[in-house]
């Protein structure tokens, strides 16, 4: 496998905890931030002694809330990331995540000049109710805000998260979410259905029957809205929950769809190196003393068998609305996909779930809805 | 060896729960048959499906040897009874093979519906009774007021009955006393004629079928020719011998013993419980009383969830077939899933222990139709036929009239459920028969009820409408007319053969209502819609839709989510495949069981 050209970095501090979060993320309050910077450094000193980076392509900071750094923290943390991975590519794609709120103009600036080029923006929704129901520790305005600010110190590619699918929410409230946002002429959007995980305040909620959830015909309805809206108004749909302005997709995941090496840093990160897939201990404590005790801070890594890698090349893969390329899997694993997948290859094809152009294989408007059967079909 | 006089067979009579299969253990215990190491709770249970459930599926028999007080030797055979109702054929059997009969009777819960049924039978076969009032260690023991009830409801006299805790070990020695004292030897002549009452019988991979059975009259050899009565078949007598309760063997057995007969029998259907074995070149005049060909009474399609299993399930009933002779069964078909068997058992739970044993011991996922009884359907042409199989039933034009098996249902319940027990036998078709209050606090009601009733959801609305207060009993009395229906199911347009049933035309209309419903929430959404029609011949009763899904894909999946989506995948597909496809709707197992698991409003 090739060397990892990407990098994920976790920063699992946040303000406040959303009501829908699983993710490793702590209230900051009280956190010993300090000490998680200096366990990340040793992390990506041990790591990259193993196994050294290439050019990189991509870099992506991801949380929790970034931005909850302090502007010197913050500095901290980039000067670090330049010194162990000095060798970047000239079209690198370097992504902060942040909150409405979170970006100050000292911080911005720290971070521009740390090499970050790219915002992406948790703003959920332009509707008060549901921001505040959610959990989320922003108002509306400030999410324009947040947007001009970053403008004004000189990003060009800033990307907002939105959802949908949340308790109480309708149509018409996606579909003025959608008019507001676009108005931003921000350049990425990735729209993610909400998803009930469990261990989160929503779940709980839930299991008494106290979360009044959209139903699943409102739900397709709000899903198609945004996928017609958004390519109305110029954005190109290139995954099943991210859309861009041509050339504006994002680098960093399409990593991940291609099912491409990449390293994972921080508390509950996951890395995929060398054909082995890890997860970190997700507690502060446990990780910063794993690191101290000289030791990885993995809690789990398995070595993915050929078979499982074929497998994710297309389930992975064919997320992205272009398709895999067959002729590419077959230089890769040295047999046809043809034949490795023939039964599920001819039945989704048959089914009208699947479509083959040329060398591509990508799904259809059908298969995109039902994508869960189709990536099921190339399981085992 | 003539030792005819020292001999004292008895059995057990329990209800579940009441502590039979502890008593047996400190017996053999108590007579030192067990070393250390065997003393694990309930030997005399062998299958683990026994002990998890409390209940004696197949039988046993242990000899004891006891030297009582007044100094003799005795020989005591206890023979092991099954304790339940669809068994109670095998129970009559064992306790013909016996002489006396131990009532053990739980100190703080008194008699129930279970224990009076056995105790008839008991009585039927002229047995001497020894009351035992058990678990006098309980707090809430009352072994008086319990005396008072054995002897007011069954009309025996309790005032020897031996108070004991077989769990705390008290009153094993006064029970076996008891035994000896009361129990008579077996009478009988050695020298005449062979007369040996099969009680019952299971396969060994290694010696064949092993009978086992009491010498009523004569002596049986190692070399002699024997002959099942009731067969007809003859073997040549390999082996004989007893439970210790490891098996021994020996050279006869005699007038009044107990033991086990290995003859290169390959069938245990040559075997029957309840048949006689006799000398085939002396043979007796006539064979033992009381013999009878058990048949199956509830009938049910099992069927492979994974088709290419059908021929491991054809095995798996060979095999279990090798072992139970009320077990039948014959290859059949549906459209709706596929290659299976109908299957027929003695009753619900005899049902249920073997799609457990399936399932368990051969790894087999089996989609089970909802149980059926047979039903006798009298043609307009003069001519009758038998159905097991609801889809069977022929167009009403055809029908005359059906008859339907009916039971007589003895049920016992505290006072306060009098009314919610009428209440649901009423709505269960039942006819009232008598009414008798036990003490002042409890009643023991008699309907007739018919069995359909009783294998659809009788015992779970008895269980709950009682607090589980109440216990139930029955025994079958023929067949009686009814005006029934058949009822099927379409899914999209098409009849699912495996989920007609035949309901009461009275209640069809609500019960295809409850089905549709039921199904509904059972029946995941697909991609396209789906009606739901319960129909009688042409005319649907019940309709219902299930709306069609518009999207099923994750939205989120990054570098953390890889491996949690794959599983989710997995289960996904997973899911599937447990369904069964029926035309183009995936259907799951429970579905084809939900006929069953209506709750009635």
């Amino acid at each position: 496998m090739l060397s990892p050209k990407a990098v994920y970095i976790h920063i699992p501090f946040c303000a406040t905890k959303c009501h829908y979060c699983d993710f490793t993320a702590y209230v900051v309050d009280g956190q010993p931030v300090d000490d998680y910077i200096d366990a990340l450094e040793k992390e990506i000193e041990m790591t990259v002694k193993d196994a050294p980076p290439g050019k990189l392509d991509s870099i992506f900071i991801g949380g929790g809330t970034p931005t909850v750094l302090t502007p010197v923290q913050m500095e901290k943390l980039l000067r670090m990331i330049q010194s162990y991975f000095p060798n970047w590519s000239s079209t690198i794609e370097y992504t902060m995540e942040a909150n409405p709120g979170t970006t100050s103009s000292e911080l911005l600036s720290v971070m521009r000049a740390g090499g970050v080029n790219r915002l992406s923006f948790g703003a959920q929704t332009f509707e008060p109710h549901l921001l505040r129901d959610i959990g989320r520790s922003h108002g509306v305005s400030e999410i324009a805000t947040s947007v001009k600010d970053a403008r004004y110190a000189g990003f060009t590619n800033i990307s907002l998260d939105l959802m949908f699918g949340l308790p109480n929410q309708t149509v018409e409230q996606v579909r003025d979410t959608l008019e507001r946002a676009v108005a931003l002429s921000v350049d990425h959007f990735s729209c993610y259905s909400l998803k009930v995980e469990e261990g989160t305040l929503f779940y709980h909620l839930e299991e008494r029957g106290q979360l009044p959830l959209p139903t699943e015909d409102a739900e397709y309805a709000m899903y198609q809205l945004i996928r017609d809206y958004l390519l109305q108004q110029g954005y190109v749909q290139y995954e099943v929950s991210n859309f861009s302005k041509p050339g504006r997709s994002s680098k960093h995941n399409s990593t991940y769809w291609r099912n491409e090496a990449y390293y994972g840093f921080g508390a509950g990160a996951h890395g995929y190196v060398n054909h082995i897939r890890h997860a970190n201990v997700k507690g502060i404590t446990e990780y910063i003393g794993r690191i101290d005790n000289g030791e990885r801070p993995i809690l789990q890594q398995n070595k993915i068998d050929i078979q499982e890698q074929m497998e994710n090349y297309f389930i992975l893969g064919l997320r992205l609305l272009a398709g895999v390329s067959l002729k590419q899997f077959e230089q890769q694993y040295g047999l046809p996909a043809d034949k490795v997948f023939k039964e599920a290859i001819e039945t989704l094809v048959k089914k009208q779930f699947l479509i083959i152009e040329d060398d591509t294989l990508r799904l259809t408007e059908q298969g995109l809805l039902f994508g869960n059967d189709v990536f099921a079909q190339f399981l085992y | 060896m003539n030792k005819q006089s020292q001999i004292r067979n008895f059995s057990i009579i329990a209800h579940i729960d009441h502590g039979k299969s502890t008593l047996a253990d400190r017996i053999l215990d108590f007579t030192g048959a067990l070393s250390e190491r065997e003393k694990q709770d309930q030997f005399l249970d062998k299958m683990d499906l026994e002990r998890e459930r409390g209940i004696t599926i197949k039988l046993q028999s242990v000899r004891l040897p006891y030297r009582a007080k007044d100094g003799q030797e005795y020989i005591l055979n206890l023979i092991d009874t099954p304790g339940h109702v669809d068994f109670s054929y095998e129970v009559s059997r064992s306790l013909q093979a016996c002489e006396g009969a131990l009532l053990v009777v739980d100190a703080a819960q008194g008699v129930e519906a279970q224990t009076l049924a056995n105790v008839y039978l008991a009585l039927e076969n002229d047995l001497e009774i020894i009351p035992v009032i058990n678990k006098i260690d309980l707090p809430s023991a009352d072994p008086e007021r319990v005396k008072e009830e054995v002897e007011e409801v069954i009309g025996l006299d309790a005032s020897d009955a031996v108070l004991a805790s077989a769990k705390a070990g008290i009153g094993i020695e006064d029970i076996l006393e008891q035994i000896v004292a009361k129990v008579p030897a077996p009478a009988g002549d050695t020298e005449a004629p062979l007369q040996a009452l099969i009680f019952d019988s299971f396969y060994d991979a290694y010696k064949g079928v092993i009978v086992y059975m009491r010498v009523v009259q004569g002596t049986i050899r190692k070399g002699m020719k024997i002959k099942m009565m009731a067969t007809g078949k003859t073997f040549e007598v390999l082996e004989v011998g007893a439970y210790n309760p490891h098996p021994v063997s020996m050279d006869e057995l005699s007038v009044g013993e107990v033991g086990f007969v290995v003859a290169s029998i390959k069938n245990v259907k040559d075997t029957r419980v309840g048949d006689t074995i006799t000398d085939a070149t002396n043979p007796a005049p006539e064979p033992l009383p009381g013999y009878r060909k058990t048949n199956p009474m509830v009938f049910c399609g099992l069927y492979p969830v994974d088709s290419s299993q059908y021929e491991d399930l054809r095995e798996a009933l060979e095999k279990l077939e090798l072992n139970d002779a009320s077990l039948a069964y014959e290859p059949e078909t549906s459209n709706a899933l596929g290659f299976g068997f109908r299957c027929g058992f003695l009753g619900l739970l005899h049902m249920e222990i073997i799609q457990e044993r399936i399932e368990r011991e051969f790894q087999i996922s089996l989609i089970t139709t909802a149980p059926s009884v047979v039903y006798q359907v009298y043609l307009t042409d003069g001519t009758s036929i038998q159905i097991e199989n609801p889809t069977l039933m022929p167009p009403v034009q055809k029908i005359d009239h059906v008859e339907e098996p009916y039971v007589r249902a003895g049920i016992m319940v505290p006072n306060d459920f009098v009314g919610t027990v009428m209440e649901l036998c009423q709505n269960k078709r039942g006819q009232y028969i008598d009414m008798k209050y036990l003490d002042t606090n409890r009643v023991n009601l008699q309907y007739d009820l018919p069995l359909s009733e009783i294998v659809y959801d009788f015992f779970d609305l008895l269980k709950s409408s009682t607090k589980g207060y109440a216990s139930f009993d029955y025994e079958l009395i023929g067949n009686k007319t009814s005006d029934l229906v058949k009822m099927d199911v379409l899914l999209n347009g098409e009849v699912v053969d495996a989920l007609s049933f035949i309901v009461h035309r009275n209640r069809a209309q609500h019960r295809g209502r409850l089905l549709v419903e039921k199904l509904k929430k059972l029946i995941p959404r697909q991609m396209f819609e789906i009606p739901i029609q319960a129909a009688i011949g042409n005319k649907v009763v019940a309709r219902e839709n299930i709306s069609a899904i518009r999207k099923n894909v994750l939205a989120k999946c990054y570098g953390g989510d890889i491996s949690r989506k794959r599983k989710l995948l997995e289960k996904q597909k997973e899911g599937k495949k447990r369904m069964k496809a029926v035309g183009s709707v995936e259907v799951p197992q429970e579905a084809f069981m939900a006929v069953l698991k209506m709750e009635e409003k």
